[in-house]
């Protein structure tokens, strides 16, 4: 277990997901954010035009490595070929963050290319934990977890998703990565509150923020079922999400997730700038 | 307990049940939540051959490629996280799957669109100043070897392949006339490039990869090439033009 430090190293302010289409963009006019982030496994080829863009950015950015392909709360043991691709990563690119989910994708050495749901029992707390504690040894980091979108429920659970994500903390040592339209999607989803999620939420081990949008649509039973799909604006429930974990939480680095039908640099500078006006409303 | 196997497998086969033990928030069976996993699998990957097959794509059809990518998905499921190199089998699926039988050339297309992927991510190498190879005198320059760069692929083909993909990738390309090709796929900058070599290049080419002579690689060249009249001097240029050797070993 690594000691407790204070979680995360990126600036205060917002930060976006970085698409190579905004490049230039970004070189020109980079005022709006303050870091940017990545997906790790984008950024694993040995060269060309994906590398030396981030290499020209991380001299600008501090950068966030976010990756998506680690398959944590998998139950075969990690993939020790990927876990050494992201400390080569990790090795040459010295990011401020590094960045996993709370989900499974690799089974039978199949990567399924989804972050898919666990069961809140002892026995995923205590999986997930070795797991983690293999990646802060491995890199020689601190990491962040990120709370999932959830679609639906475990029987077997045992406990909340917000106690869970305490217990790893706690035995880990890691931080949190705390996705606010992750919690309104799940909560609607789980028909739970999301108020009341985000203030039994460990906020002192967090990060990092991010925010997103989600589609709508509806289960067998005519029920809103959220869909988390970082194609759209953050909604205007979100945003007083946010309002609401700021307020309790102080100001925390907050990303914009835009991942498909990304929109011009200026949407998306937009968004960035309604968080900077949230966090600048609270102490640092 | 639902195992991951389990999960997996339903995931993937929505002929089989969703698991039981997964519920929504009433406790009723998930039903088609377990639909939005299922979806988010066959969407991602789905996208993921449409970005690495664009021509192959624009050969067969939107529409077929996506339910080709349906079976392609379920048949072989990504080795690893690095979804830039999904569909390595994609070439050897094509040459099996009954309905593009009526178009042998698919997989070779496959194929290339596969190298010029791994070409766009290959490590960054410096040319080596061709100046140094009109400098020789002749006997040492037939001696030497060439080293070429990590981003150089050769896709050699009974099809007409690179004028295939040059047909449905640019404005304007001519229409390709049949017979065999061999595409050369060069990264001069960040942006990887594919010209047809002239006859005997493929294996031209392939002889200096080999680590062979320039002398012994043109051997090979007219070997092969039916009528005995290799252009050495358009071979080495589209190496060059293609910024793709990287070193000259005399």
């Amino acid at each position: 277990m690594l000691d407790t430090r204070q979680p995360g190293r990126l600036p205060g302010g917002p930060g976006v997901g970085y698409k190579p289409q905004h490049y230039a963009a970004i070189i020109a006019d980079p005022d709006p954010v303050e870091w940017l982030e990545i997906h790790a496994e984008n950024y694993m080829g040995a060269g060309g035009r994906p590398i030396a863009q981030l290499r020209h950015l991380a001299d600008r950015f501090p950068i966030s490595v976010h990756g998506v392909g680690l398959s944590i709360g998998g139950e075969a043991p990690l993939d020790a070929d990927h876990l050494a691709r992201l400390k080569d990563l990790v090795g040459w690119l010295r990011p401020a963050s590094f960045s996993e989910h709370l989900a499974w994708s690799t089974h039978d050495s199949h990567f399924l290319n989804d972050l898919l749901p666990l069961p809140y029992t002892q026995a995923t707390l205590a999986r997930v934990c070795r797991h983690i504690d293999q990646v802060q040894d491995v890199l020689g980091r601190q990491m962040l977890l990120e709370n999932p979108a959830t679609y639906l429920g475990f029987d077997e659970s045992e406990m909340s998703e917000t106690d869970f994500l305490a217990g790893i903390a706690q035995r880990t040592g890691c931080g949190l990565l705390l996705d606010v339209n992750n919690v309104f999607v799940s909560a609607t989803n789980q028909r739970t509150d999301p108020y009341a999620y985000i203030d039994a939420f460990p906020l002192a081990r967090v990060g990092e923020i991010h925010l997103g949008g989600h589609d709508v649509q509806k289960d067998d039973h005519g029920a809103p079922l959220l869909i988390d799909s970082h194609g759209t604006p953050v909604v205007d429930p979100v945003w007083a999400l946010y309002d609401h974990t700021i307020a309790r939480a102080g100001a925390r680095p907050t990303l914009i997730e835009w991942d498909n039908d990304v929109p011009d640099w200026p949407v998306l500078a937009a968004e960035a700038a309604r968080a900077r006006a949230v966090l600048n409303r609270v102490p640092a | 307990m639902i195992r991951q196997a389990e999960f997996a497998r339903a995931l993937l086969d929505s002929a089989q049940p969703v698991p039981k033990g997964l519920s929504d928030p009433e406790g009723r069976a998930a039903g088609s939540r377990f639909a939005v996993y299922r979806n988010n699998v066959a969407v991602g990957l789905t996208r993921a051959l449409e970005t690495a097959f664009p021509v192959l794509r624009a050969l067969v059809g939107d529409e077929f490629f996506a339910a080709m990518a349906g079976v392609y998905l379920r048949a072989h499921p990504p080795g690893s996280p690095l979804m830039m190199f999904y569909g390595a089998e994609m070439p050897g699926f094509l040459a099996g799957f009954a309905p593009v039988r009526h178009l042998p050339y698919l997989p070779d297309i496959a194929r290339l669109e596969l190298a010029l992927r791994e070409s766009y991510h290959a490590a960054d190498a410096r040319p080596a100043d061709p100046e140094i190879l009109t400098g020789l005198p002749p006997a040492r320059l037939m001696q030497a070897r060439l080293r070429l760069a990590p981003s150089v692929r050769l896709i050699r083909s009974s099809h007409p392949v690179a004028s295939i993909w040059r047909a449905h990738s640019q404005p304007d390309a001519p229409r390709p006339s049949p017979g065999a090709e061999d595409a050369l796929i060069t990264r001069p900058g960040f942006d990887p490039e594919v010209q047809a070599l002239p006859g005997g290049g493929g294996a031209f080419v392939l002889a200096l990869s080999d680590g062979k002579a320039l002398a012994d690689a043109v051997a090979a060249a007219e070997d092969e090439d039916e009528n005995r009249d290799f252009d050495l001097t358009r071979s080495l240029g589209a190496l060059i033009s293609g910024r793709a050797i990287v070193a000259i070993e005399t």
